[in-house]
């Protein structure tokens, strides 16, 4: 008998829809053979991970909260990826976003203008679209690969936001500590939901997400986009500007990145720390694959992403495990995702008796 | 004299875990397979290489389980990326995001963890002996490994019919495939020789350089490498020049660090990212003479039809 891959004459939709919940399901049987490997008891175990973290009003306000960054990275990730421009960087974005909105709000720390916060949000967006703006500058000028650049970029967004909060912007009341004021109740997004930590960034993610819906598939730039991904060199014939593609699919991504960034620093911390974000513009990556790209898959992928950050924390919690084991979560899930794929553009054939020739 | 020959000693330190990720991942890449997962395969290798070594007691048996480790991560994307067809870039990112999720998962209970590394040749006898035969004799015994692996990769590539059939297939699979040479198993063995040279690299960050585990110890290394096969316009000499020269950059940020240069030290720090934004946009520029360089069929899934 022997196993062959065929190729489709076109792409399974049922396959693609599918992927993701093999993926899931996949996932959590390696789950469950971890758990137990560890000499834990994989129900009590799955009950601490998934179900413990939101059977409370706070903290289905966590996960709402923390899903907030990850759709909003996603989406402008996923702008970007559907044309074939690869910006890893959404890290970096989201830390310099945080800076230059941060530093807005530490530069007016007395005002009590109620432009203060929206002020905020858009030096974020900027300061996210100025980062996404080097790679993009220098792929469309010097042709250097944007993958890599961005990568870079994220380091050293993540020193200069070291060396702002130990040096110019240290609180001085702050016992030393590497950590900027507190910024004012004005300068703070307001609370959704009482009793939880769930803040109007909620709003904004879940706008984004509109929003990406409608320039993906609404719009004649975002349908240029979508071909200058799947077929360069129509698109090229078609006078799709690759340039522009790369500019906007990088710009696109930085300001939602960046957005993302100003929501953590206005919102559940409430300052600037040497470390703003645990990795959301990384796992964004991970939820806009598994999202496959789509704006409707991309909010339901960053709510199970954010269930596992919160059933990692969980995990160190309740069951002294170590909260790295969430990376590791959602690394298979996109291995298993990946995998599952094969079956968009192949399908099985087996065939009984052994072929000839390979 | 002295100084310079320290100075030397110190930078081809710095540079070797550069050697060992960047050459492995220029023999994947020849082969037409583009691997982004370096990072990953140095962080699990390293921490292996570590747990095994600390574990054991033997440092090498540690370099070995690296070796393992690193070669296993990359069957994975080459099971993911050659026999299922995956998107290279998506699963690439994927394994790196993996190796750093695991390696922290893995290294939780030897992180203060104290063991005896692989230490430089004969350093006591050489003490006092003239600079030369230090630099000569003094270094670690995975830099000079790591100078085999170079002659024999720069030999094999070139001077060999195996190099160059993996060669061919890197520039045209289709091709090389109605020759009759089989494609697909040998885009994975470049794939897991890659793997097997970054889960090297790890282990010598973590059982001979450093000797530590430290959680994400590779600082974007792996992306570093990944960089410098793109500089050294894949070929391998040009790869271990450019490996000494951000070894060399590394170095100069922890000795101005150290030095107590009055500049903050996160400055310093972005340093060698900084160099290899710059680097990349130098040499990218002339687009044709990367085009020219780069394996033709770079990044792109082959299927043997039929």
């Amino acid at each position: 008998m022997r196993i062959a891959l065929v190729p489709r004459p076109e792409p399974s939709r049922l396959a693609g829809a599918l992927s993701p919940l093999v993926a899931v399901v996949a996932t959590l049987l390696i789950g469950f053979a971890l758990f137990t490997a560890l000499g834990k008891d994989p129900w009590q175990a799955f009950h601490v991970f998934f179900v413990k973290p939101v059977d409370s009003r706070y903290g289905v306000g966590e996960l709402l909260q923390k899903a907030a960054p990850l759709m909003l990275c996603a989406i402008g990730l996923a702008a970007g990826y559907r044309a074939n421009v690869w910006n890893i960087g959404a890290e970096g974005q989201l830390t310099m976003g945080a800076i230059a909105g941060g530093g807005v709000a530490l530069a007016f720390h007395d005002s009590a203008s109620p432009l203060l916060l929206p002020a905020m949000v858009v030096a974020g967006a900027a300061g996210g679209m100025a980062w996404a703006a080097i790679p993009a500058f220098l792929r469309t000028r010097f042709n250097a690969n944007e993958i890599l650049v961005s990568l870079m970029l994220v380091y050293i967004a993540t020193f200069t936001l070291s060396l702002l909060v130990h040096g110019p912007w240290r609180d001085p009341e702050g016992f030393n500590f590497p950590q900027s004021k507190m910024f004012e109740p004005v300068a703070l997004l307001p609370n959704l939901l009482p009793e939880t930590r769930l803040n109007v960034g909620f709003l904004v993610a879940l706008a984004a997400v509109a929003a990406g819906w409608v320039f993906m598939s609404k719009s004649l730039v975002g349908f240029q986009m979508r071909v200058a991904g799947l077929a360069p060199a129509a698109a090229n014939y078609a006078g799709i500007s690759a340039r522009r593609t790369i500019w906007l699919g990088m710009l696109i991504g930085g300001a939602c990145a960046g957005i993302a960034g100003i929501g953590e620093a206005a919102g559940p911390v409430g300052q600037l720390l040497p470390s703003i974000s645990p990795g959301y513009g990384f796992a964004a990556i991970i939820v806009a694959f598994v999202g496959r790209l789509h704006p409707l898959g991309i909010l339901l992928a960053s709510l199970l992403m954010s269930l596992l950050y919160l059933g990692g924390e969980s995990a160190q919690m309740g069951l002294a495990l170590p909260s790295a084991v969430t990376g590791l979560f959602q690394g298979t899930l996109l291995f298993f995702l990946l995998a599952a794929d094969v079956f968009i553009n192949y399908r099985l054939r087996i065939a009984r008796a052994p072929a000839r020739g390979k | 004299m002295d100084v310079f020959a320290e100075v030397l000693l110190l930078t081809l330190a710095a540079g070797t875990p550069l050697v060992y990720a960047a050459l492995g991942e220029l023999v994947t890449e020849k082969s037409g397979v583009l691997n982004l997962g370096v990072e990953g395969m140095m962080l699990v290798g390293a921490v292996t290489a570590f747990a095994v070594a600390s574990q054991s007691g033997n440092p090498w048996l540690g370099v070995a389980a690296g070796i393992g480790a690193g070669a296993a991560l990359s069957l994975v994307f080459g099971v993911l990326t050659l026999s299922l067809m995956a998107n290279q870039v998506a699963t690439g990112l994927a394994l790196s995001l993996f190796g750093v999720g695991l390696s922290a998962f893995m290294g939780l209970e030897y992180v203060s963890v104290v063991i005896e590394g692989i230490k430089p040749l004969a350093v006591e006898a050489l003490a006092g002996s003239p600079a030369l035969g230090k630099l000569l004799l003094g270094h670690n015994p995975l830099v000079y490994l790591s100078l085999v692996l170079f002659a024999a990769i720069q030999w094999f590539l070139y001077r060999t019919r195996a190099g160059l059939v993996l060669r061919a297939i890197g520039e045209s699979p289709q091709s090389a495939h109605a020759i009759g040479y089989p494609v697909v198993r040998i885009r994975y063995l470049a794939v897991v020789f890659g793997g097997a040279c970054s889960g090297l690299a790890g282990a010598y960050l973590a059982v001979a350089y450093t000797p530590l585990w430290v959680e994400g110890m590779t600082a974007g290394r792996g992306w570093i490498a990944l960089a410098l096969v793109v500089f050294a316009t894949w070929r391998p000499w040009r790869v271990l020049a450019g490996a000494y020269l951000f070894g060399g950059v590394t170095l100069a940020t922890f000795q101005a660090q150290a030095g107590g240069v009055a500049v903050p030290s996160q400055l310093l720090s972005m340093l060698p990212y900084l160099a290899t934004i710059v680097v990349l946009a130098v040499i990218s520029r002339d687009a044709t003479t990367i085009r020219l360089n780069a394996p033709a069929s770079l990044g792109r899934p082959f299927h043997a039809e039929g």
